[in-house]
């Protein structure tokens, strides 16, 4: 376990330099603007930021920062460290993760299962149909049809994010950012679930009378759940891009809509930032995930 | 599945011989006539968007570079993913760990800036978009089948295999990589729609194919902007966008259950 | 199956619990909620750039001079000045009665604080050069502050209600260095004070108590809610979440106009909309009836009334017209009908050596956005149409474009634009003088910068206005952009707004506005 922990830091490293080299190679800078500055002005502020040393130094100078704990001012909030919006945006945006991760799992699982277990049936085409739809709209559609229709239209729910309009807020965003991963995990759990119902150890335990409900509970739930589980890094992966969309259509601040002002502004510290704060949030997911499988399926462990 | 399969090859067919049999073209523009709703009044059978070019056409050029981008992607993707999850997941041991973690390294750069780097780096291009969205994709492929692989090197069959000394080679190739089959067509199936949305997504941020060109994604990303007014914009080429996609899935499962028929390994 | 009805349950139920809560308690307060589409970088004043910066600073802080709702100038901190006859000397008198949102008393030391502040480099301010033509500010007495000029500078004043120029607290300064511009430490001497700040949602002020005129001022507080989306804060208008909102979606915009009536704002705004050319290199470089017959080629009518529609004026000058005491040169083919341009085009064309069998190829650059890409379209097509050739559009992510434009390598006709920093003529001329660094285009005439630099050294009104004309004149003969429309400032503000005023700057200062009672 501490031995994978240490393995982790080399990956991270790769991160830093693969992400520090990629945003100085983009064109522009952070203070490029259609007000081009006087050459000296531009000069003063590149200076202040020191943006005129060489990237090597840059570089030395970010990771010293860094292994301080600093990750720098950020460029586009100028009143603003790097470290405080990430405090600020990521309690958001992981709620609104985890929330629509929740929403996901519990409606694909189930009735990925259902399905799976009433195949052919008309309730089977149902649901299918359902998470077609959910996997053929883009999310940029879905967010401002539903605001349109339910904060415009009947004003049942907020169409935008301001700080008090409580738990209503999270509706419409929570939604949009789970339905394609609702359609997903339905589909991977009926696939996978028709699989493994229709492997040897099932029929064994069919034929020796076992209840369907008992069935699927004790024997075949749990090898069923290994794709999606396998699914779920890519699941927080796509939870992390629908963010970036839903937090934009909504107006959320979370760390998402930062990327992306980030990336376009060049604003590289905060870029950074996010990118290490994220790679590192995901390496210790991916941990956990290959531990739950080891957890779920013990001939993964025997090696 | 012959359903699916019949809708897609008319829509394939449709885009390749359809902008012939109109007398419109996919760029000009005519401010005399925008937004003009569908129907065959001037032989617009889609409309006119808000440049009052005709959405037919633009429809159907839209249909042709969308699917141009999704099958070259996930072929891209098909390829990359699957020798490089069946090779980690059988290997193991560190082989495994080393390569995963490279993935995890992928998985944690961030998509948006990959992509704005290579558009950047090589000028905009066509052929860049398959590209920059495949290697995306390959990384979620890998994953499933490396996991997949994990339990199936596990099974009687390959233990047999191994123990009768059949080259690893060989085991990749030939005893693990056909009983992924079911999965990995699911997934492609999974995989053509997802770099559809991803494309369209690219659209979004206004980094997909140049005007005048078009695609479904786009197409979309501007009707969405008119939906109150000319709800046309977005109802057709979502209409179209919705049914390529769940052709796609539809076929997918249908040949998952066809592939489910040999259940002996 | 039972869990995800409870799940959507809740779901349903915490929806109507939102519908029916109310303002918890706070009901006493009346508040104003505008939209903001952009997130000002920052509110330290010295290093806010952005016109959405200065839109909430002129909500904080208040400079010697300031705007009325409908854009004429009025005294701020200054309750009065006299200037020298020869124009160079400004003696301004402060009002005693103005406070910081502390209670301290606000000095004209405050003042020649702030501008050391902005002119240090370590301050690294954007604005640093604001004051150019300054000499010397200096503290008289407590309420008594000096400028003095290079050269008579008519547009002082309108200098002077910009944030860069507004005082600074020391002690706030002194005691949270660069880090003052957040609520709690931020102190400021405008009508409202900074409470809260959530970047990337929204930034609330609160009445400032101390503020000379707060008996004047209506509102007690306004949140500035960040909306980068047209389309997604049209939505917030309509579902009532926003009172003002800070820009009219272009799509659907007729609809738009029908819905909204009254509460639809469109003024004239000092802002011009051009692409330019790389004049550093070929096909513009030496070619003036090329970049004529492109220019000319463009049917500005159709293209404001069709595409953009939202009541822009077609451009023929470089200066927008509105601005004081100037009348923008136009184009001299200005009168023509567009057939007659046409045929003007295609003839400049052919002199400039192109024809059907060896056409143009041209790269039309834009920044990702979709008004841009509808414009870049719609020239894409009235080139084709009436020169025959053909434009490969490029839609470059913001960043880059500019970074292509300042290197001229790739460029050949990019999108710009400029808005007026003051109400005078000078801060749209003087971006195309040789040595400026906003002159993007690389536009150098040795004429325009001597005529420029005459009418700087006048002062004489009059005078110095002919020479800027004169001066544009020449400017436009050489065709070193296109311009092509002036921008509107447009908003929807609701009914129960009062007070609200279009000004050509686009500024709404929030302590002019008041909230009707309810009905």
């Amino acid at each position: 376990m501490l031995l994978r922990l240490l393995g982790a830091i080399p990956t991270l490293l790769l991160v830093i330099v693969l992400a520090f080299l990629m945003v100085h190679a983009a064109p522009g800078g952070p203070f490029d603007d259609e007000r081009v500055l006087p050459t000296d002005v531009a000069a003063n502020i590149q200076a202040a930021y020191h943006l005129d040393e060489p990237l090597p130094q840059q570089f030395t100078r970010y990771m010293a920062g860094l292994l301080r704990g600093d990750l720098g001012p950020s460029y586009r909030y100028r009143d603003y460290t790097v470290s405080e919006l990430i405090g600020s945006g990521f309690p958001i945006s992981l709620q609104l993760g985890a929330l629509a991760m929740a929403l996901a799992l519990l409606v694909g699982i189930s009735s990925g299962t259902v399905a799976a277990l009433k195949q052919g049936s008309m309730l089977d085409r149902v649901v299918m149909s359902f998470a077609m739809t959910g996997i053929s709209i883009p999310v940029f559609v879905v967010a401002p049809v539903l605001v349109l229709l339910l904060a415009v239209k009947l004003q049942w729910l907020p169409a935008g994010w301001s700080g008090e309009s409580g738990f209503a807020k999270f509706v419409l965003p929570v939604i949009t950012l789970a339905l394609p991963q609702i359609a997903y995990i339905a589909r991977l759990t009926r696939a996978s679930m028709i699989d493994v119902l229709g492997c040897d150890f099932i029929r064994t335990a069919r034929s020796q009378g076992l209840g369907s409900k008992a069935i699927i509970r004790v024997h075949a739930l749990k090898p069923a759940m290994l794709p999606v589980l396998s699914y779920m890094g890519p699941a927080i992966a796509a939870i992390l891009t629908g963010t970036v969309v839903v937090e934009e259509v909504f107006g959320i601040p979370g760390l998402g809509q930062f990327f992306v002002r980030g990336a376009l502004n060049r604003d590289y510290t905060l870029v950074l930032g996010i990118v290490i704060f994220y790679a590192a949030l995901i390496i210790s997911l991916n941990l956990v995930v290959d531990i739950l499988y080891g957890f779920i399926d013990p001939r993964v462990r025997q090696r | 599945m012959k359903r699916s399969g019949g809708i897609l090859l008319f829509v394939l067919v449709l885009a390749i011989i359809g902008p012939w049999l109109s007398p419109h073209d996919y760029l000009s523009t005519n401010f005399d006539d925008m937004l003009r709703s569908p129907g065959l009044s001037g032989l617009h059978l889609f409309g006119t968007d808000d440049l009052g070019r005709d959405l037919f056409v633009r429809t159907m050029l839209g249909i042709r570079v969308t699917l141009l981008v999704a099958v070259v992607a996930s072929l891209v993707s098909l390829v990359i993913g699957v020798t490089y999850g069946a090779v980690a997941g059988y290997v193991g041991g560190r082989v495994d760990a080393v390569m995963m973690r490279f993935v995890d390294t992928l998985y944690a750069l961030p998509f948006i800036f990959f992509v704005i780097l290579l558009m950047v780096a090589f000028e905009r291009n066509f052929l860049l978009i398959f590209v920059a969205i495949g290697a995306i994709n390959w990384l979620d492929m890998a994953r499933i089948v490396r996991g997949q692989t994990l339990s199936l090197r596990e099974r009687e069959f390959v233990s047999a295999a191994r123990l009768m000394g059949v080259s690893t080679a060989r085991i990749i190739f030939r005893h693990i990589t056909p009983n992924l089959l079911g999965i990995v067509v699911v997934y492609v199936t999974l995989t053509i729609p997802q770099a559809i949305l991803v494309e369209s997504f690219l659209s979004f941020l206004g980094l997909g194919v140049q005007e005048p060109q078009t695609s479904l994604g786009a197409l979309v990303d501007a009707g969405v902007n008119q939906m109150e007014g000319a709800s046309w914009m977005l109802l057709i080429p979502a209409a179209v966008l919705a049914l390529i996609l769940m052709s796609f899935n539809f076929l997918g499962d249908a040949m998952r259950d066809f592939f489910d028929v040999r259940q002996t390994p | 199956m039972r869990s995800i009805r409870r799940l959507l349950f809740f779901l349903v139920l915490s929806g109507v619990a939102a519908c029916g809560g109310s303002d918890d308690g706070r009901e006493s307060l009346s508040v104003l909620n505008r939209g903001l589409n952009t997130e000002p970088e920052s509110l330290d004043a010295h290093k806010a750039r952005s016109l959405q910066a200065a839109d909430v600073l002129r909500d904080l802080g208040e400079g010697l001079v300031s705007f009325t709702s409908t854009g004429e100038l009025t005294e701020g901190t200054a309750e009065s000045w006299e200037v020298s006859d020869d124009l160079l000397t400004y003696t301004f008198h402060l009002r005693p009665e103005a406070k910081w949102s502390n209670g301290d008393a606000v000095t004209a030391e405050h003042f020649v604080f702030s501008v050391k502040r902005l002119i240090e480099p370590a301050t690294a301010a954007f604005y640093a050069q604001f004051l150019v033509d300054v000499t010397e500010l200096r503290a008289i007495d407590e309420h008594t502050l000096q400028i003095m000029l290079k050269r008579p500078t008519p547009y002082l004043l309108s200098l002077l209600t910009h944030p860069a120029t507004f005082p600074m607290h020391p002690g706030a300064l002194a005691e949270h260095g660069d880090g003052f511009a957040r609520p709690g430490k931020m102190i400021s001497n405008g009508a409202y004070v900074l409470t809260d700040w959530v970047p990337g949602s929204v930034l609330t002020l609160n009445r400032n108590e101390y503020y000379w005129n707060n008996a004047n001022t209506a509102i007690d507080e306004i949140r500035h809610h960040i909306s980068s989306q047209e389309t997604a804060e049209y939505a917030r208008y309509r579902a009532g979440e926003l009172d003002i909102t800070s820009s009219v979606p272009t799509d659907n915009f007729e609809q738009v106009r029908r819905d909204n009536g009254d509460e639809l704002h469109i003024a004239p705004y000092q802002n011009i909309y051009y692409y330019g050319y790389n004049l550093s290199k070929p096909p513009f470089k030496n070619s003036p009836e090329l970049r004529q017959a492109l220019s000319m080629a463009i049917d500005r009518e159709l293209l404001v009334e069709k595409v953009t529609g939202r009541g822009e004026t077609p451009a023929y000058s470089w200066v927008p017209p509105g601005v004081d005491n100037y009348e923008p040169t136009v184009f001299a083919y200005a009168p023509l009908t567009q057939d007659e341009r046409n045929q003007i085009a295609q003839t400049l064309y052919a002199e400039a050596g192109y024809s059907k069998q060896k056409p143009l190829r041209l790269e039309l650059r834009y920044n990702t956005n979709d008004t841009h890409k509808k414009v870049a379209v719609a020239i894409q097509s009235m080139w084709r149409d009436v020169l025959g050739f053909e434009v490969d559009l490029i839609n470059e992510e913001f960043q880059v474009l500019l970074a292509n434009i300042r290197d001229k390598e790739v460029t050949q006709v990019f999108r710009s634009s400029w808005v007026g920093d003051y109400n005078d003529a000078h801060t749209f001329l003087s971006i195309l003088q040789s040595q400026n660094a906003a002159n993007v285009p690389g536009y150098a005439s040795e004429e325009y910068d001597a005529l420029l630099l005459r009418a700087a050294e006048q002062a004489d009104l009059d005078r110095r206005r002919l020479y800027m004309e004169e001066a544009e004149r020449v400017m436009l003969a050489d065709h070193p952009t296109i311009p092509i429309y002036f921008y509107v400032s447009k908003h929807l503000v609701k009914p129960r707004v009062a007070g609200w005023g279009d000004n050509v700057l686009d500024y709404h200062y929030s302590q002019h506005l008041s909230l009707k009672a309810a009905e």
